[in-house]
């Protein structure tokens, strides 16, 4: 038996630690959006409106997988942990490659040629994938049929939950779940590994330069358009991530998932200061713990005025985020 | 056809906002009636809605389109856009004032949504226009003092009735709801709402009527349906231990997710679930999970009978349905069905076309032999009918009729 029994700490306080469990996991997920919003924009610029929805796409190609090795509704249930195991990693693999790929493509095929254009161009531009992207996901939606039934485009529906809900810290009369310990374990790790690979590596130092001077580091001999391609890839790779998480987590996917975690996600990019890193993730564990801890105290109708009237108050005090350095022309 | 009349819609308005005379009270052709509905066509309730407008068509199929002389037109319009998943005011407004400018429509069946009601019941107010709901159930649409202050006069503008529903309103299911609840010996209760006004408005009703039956209420609270969990509020909730969970909403509002954090946080087994008639569709049974029902105990109240109860003429109805689309009709199509059926019965009892003449025909509809059984329409335009039922979500995900509810 552990010390530290759920008898052994005021009920106020075991509700306060709860809340900062809640907070940070969702705030984790949050932030691993928020890198997709922050490191284009930190590149070129754009607020690429479309991220959320690619991470809702995401959401569908994971459960496309499942729904191929033949993982859906009621055959959950009957699979052996072998079998769910498989599920996990093969979405694992599977699920960043395919959101790295779709924003390479959008990439090539909607930014590049707007890159000279005015930079609203390319923003309104960003708007529109998003809803062709909301429009696919519907389209998606009803072609994964539950069962060999088919569903609803447009309403939500459950995503297999291949990881139990099972209680880890019972003992201490808190909730934490091998699903919060799966946002943990897979997101903490990403984002040392991304630190660590855009100081350290070269071309990490490419799209730090990049970011800094584009014109510049053109002189310098760098690929600008190479760096710009792998941003947009590794972001996409990210959201990728994130669908998954989500999907596993949260176990409830639709067509409007992408907008409103993206909307989140966004601000947690701004609050950090938008092109800055650390910021994005500082941002999303910030709204998290707000939104947790608004749900606990304030009420739930509450939490997202909340979350954005702090985004007002820091933009007011810092306009530039909490993290963010210099401030350069915003669209 | 369709996109016709859509078409010449579009273009009545646009030559209307230039100043022409599209507005005049006898336009188009003399022998044909336009009976529009504006339901939520895209986003979530598109299922719900879907066989609404196939129990409407069913019913016109029937009168071969045609009552008398005149020649029966339908129009389903969209109040949702695509980008919200569900109603939006502009969207509804829009589609009112649409049928308000087309002198050839007679009659409105909808909205779907109470809040969607309210926006568009004072246009249509003014312009004598019969609005016939299939699901919108707030009772202060039109039950005086069942409401908010000030309701239903300020739907009525014009000082008249003209919204009748052939749904029961939420005047009984909230309460009907309370007293099952206590029939399965609940003791303790918690009551979650979507902040809507259908959702906030049955929890309500639900909160007060297990207050008279000394029900302890444990906790009245609003959930943020945008938001992707509830997680914080449920932990909450489940350190109250309730006997029964209360959400007033829809599966488009937040339901599916309730039913997911109940099992996360181990309240299955403990706690059983109670949802009103916005969740008594597949929709919600995807969304939440259809294993999830294996685990938790749902209870759906809902106003009427499931379509396969029905005896009689609705019997017949759910033959005929099953038989044209091939699929079990979901909760709402006979109400689809029966707002169709009144439409032509209006119609017919007017015998010509004026929209004040139809509108008081239907209002003095009594003893109306419907699906549903006979029933009639009060002064208020609320239908008598006063059976609700009380349904259980097996393991399979399908709603098992429990027994129907009445007021005692």
């Amino acid at each position: 038996m552990p010390p530290l029994l759920a008898e052994s700490f005021s009920p106020e306080l075991q509700s306060l630690v709860q809340y900062f469990i809640n907070g940070l996991t969702i705030g984790m997920l949050y932030a691993l959006i928020a890198l997709g919003y922050t490191m284009v924009y930190g590149i070129i610029e754009l607020i690429n409106f479309a991220h959320g929805d690619l991470f809702m796409l995401g959401c569908f190609f994971a459960m496309t997988v499942l729904s191929v090795i033949g993982l859906t509704g009621g055959a959950v249930a009957g699979a052996g942990t072998g079998m769910l195991v498989l599920g996990v990693v093969l979405m694992f693999l599977l699920t960043p490659i395919f959101a790295g790929a779709a924003n390479w493509a959008v990439d090539r095929v909607i930014y590049k040629p707007l890159r000279d254009a005015p930079k609203l161009a390319a923003l309104v531009s960003a708007i529109g994938v998003s809803f062709i992207f909301m429009n696919i996901g519907q389209f998606w939606n009803a072609l994964i049929r539950e069962d060999g039934k088919p569903v609803q485009a447009a309403s939500d529906r459950s995503f297999p939950g291949l990881v139990a809900p099972t209680n880890l810290l019972t003992d201490y009369g808190l909730q934490f779940t091998y699903r919060d310990l799966l946002i943990v374990v897979v997101t903490v790790p990403i984002m040392i590994g991304l630190t660590i690979f855009v100081k350290y590596t070269r071309l990490g130092r490419a799209m730090r330069a990049t970011a800094q001077n584009p014109t510049a580091a053109r002189l310098m001999g760098i690929d600008i358009d190479r760096v710009i391609r792998a941003t947009f890839v590794i972001g996409g790779a990210l959201a990728g991530v994130a669908s998954v998480i989500y999907a596993l987590t949260i176990t409830r996917i639709g067509y409007t998932v992408g907008f409103q975690n993206g909307l989140y996600a966004f601000t947690a990019a701004v609050l950090g200061g938008i092109g800055n890193i650390p910021g994005a993730v500082l941002g999303g564990l910030l709204i998290g713990l707000v939104r947790a801890l608004g749900d606990g105290y304030v009420g739930s109708e509450w939490s997202s005025a909340l979350v954005f009237l702090i985004l007002i108050l820091i933009l007011v005090f810092r306009p530039s985020g909490l993290l963010g350095v210099h401030t350069r022309e915003k669209v | 056809m369709r996109l016709q009349s859509i078409l010449s819609g579009v273009v009545c308005v646009a030559l209307f906002a230039l100043g022409s005379g599209c507005n005049k009270p006898a336009g188009g052709d003399p022998k044909t009636i336009k009976i529009v509905s504006s339901l939520p066509r895209t986003g979530s309730a598109k299922g719900q809605t879907d066989t609404i407008v196939n129990g409407i068509k069913l019913a016109l199929e029937e009168a071969d389109y045609k009552v008398g002389d005149f020649k029966i037109e339908f129009l389903d319009l969209d109040d949702a856009t695509a980008i919200d998943g569900k109603w939006t005011s502009e969207r509804e407004t829009a589609n009112a004032e649409q049928a308000v400018k087309d002198p050839d429509v007679m009659a409105y069946i909808g909205p779907y949504n109470s809040g969607a009601a309210a926006v568009s019941m004072p246009i249509l107010n003014k312009a004598d226009l019969l609005m016939i709901s299939p699901a919108a159930t707030w009772p202060g649409l039109t039950k005086p003092g069942k409401g908010a202050p000030g309701e239903p006069e300020k739907h009525r503008p014009a000082g008249k009735v003209n919204f009748t529903r052939v749904v029961p309103a939420d005047d009984l299911q909230g309460p009907l709801g309370a007293d099952w609840a206590k029939e399965m010996g609940v003791k303790k209760v918690y009551i979650l709402h979507d902040n809507e006004v259908y959702g906030k408005g049955i929890a309500e009703l639900f909160r007060d009527r297990a207050k008279e039956l000394k029900l302890q209420v444990l906790g009245f609270d609003a959930v943020d349906y945008k938001q992707s969990d509830f997680r914080t509020k449920m932990g909450d909730i489940a350190k109250e231990a309730p006997d029964l969970l209360y959400f007033g909403g829809t599966s488009q509002s937040g339901a599916p997710q309730i039913v997911k954090e109940m099992v996360n946080v181990g309240l299955a087994g403990k706690t059983k679930l109670m949802v009103p008639d916005g969740c008594f569709e597949d929709a919600f049974v995807t969304g939440a999970g259809v294993e999830n029902f294996g685990k938790l105990e749902t209870f759906v109240t809902f106003g009427g009978l499931p379509s396969n109860q029905l005896t009689g003429k609705g019997k017949e109805f759910y033959d005929k349905y099953k038989a044209k689309y091939n699929i079990e009709p979901e909760a709402y199509a006979v109400y689809g069905y029966e707002a169709g059926k009144v439409a032509l019965k209006a119609i017919e009892k007017a015998a010509r076309k004026d929209r004040a003449a139809i509108l008081a025909a239907a209002l003095s509809i009594r003893d109306f032999d419907g699906a549903m059984g006979k029933w009639s329409f009060d002064e208020n335009g609320d239908t008598s009918l006063t059976t609700m039922s009380g349904s259980k979500i097996d393991a399979r995900g399908v709603p098992q009729f429990v027994k129907p509810l009445t007021l005692k």
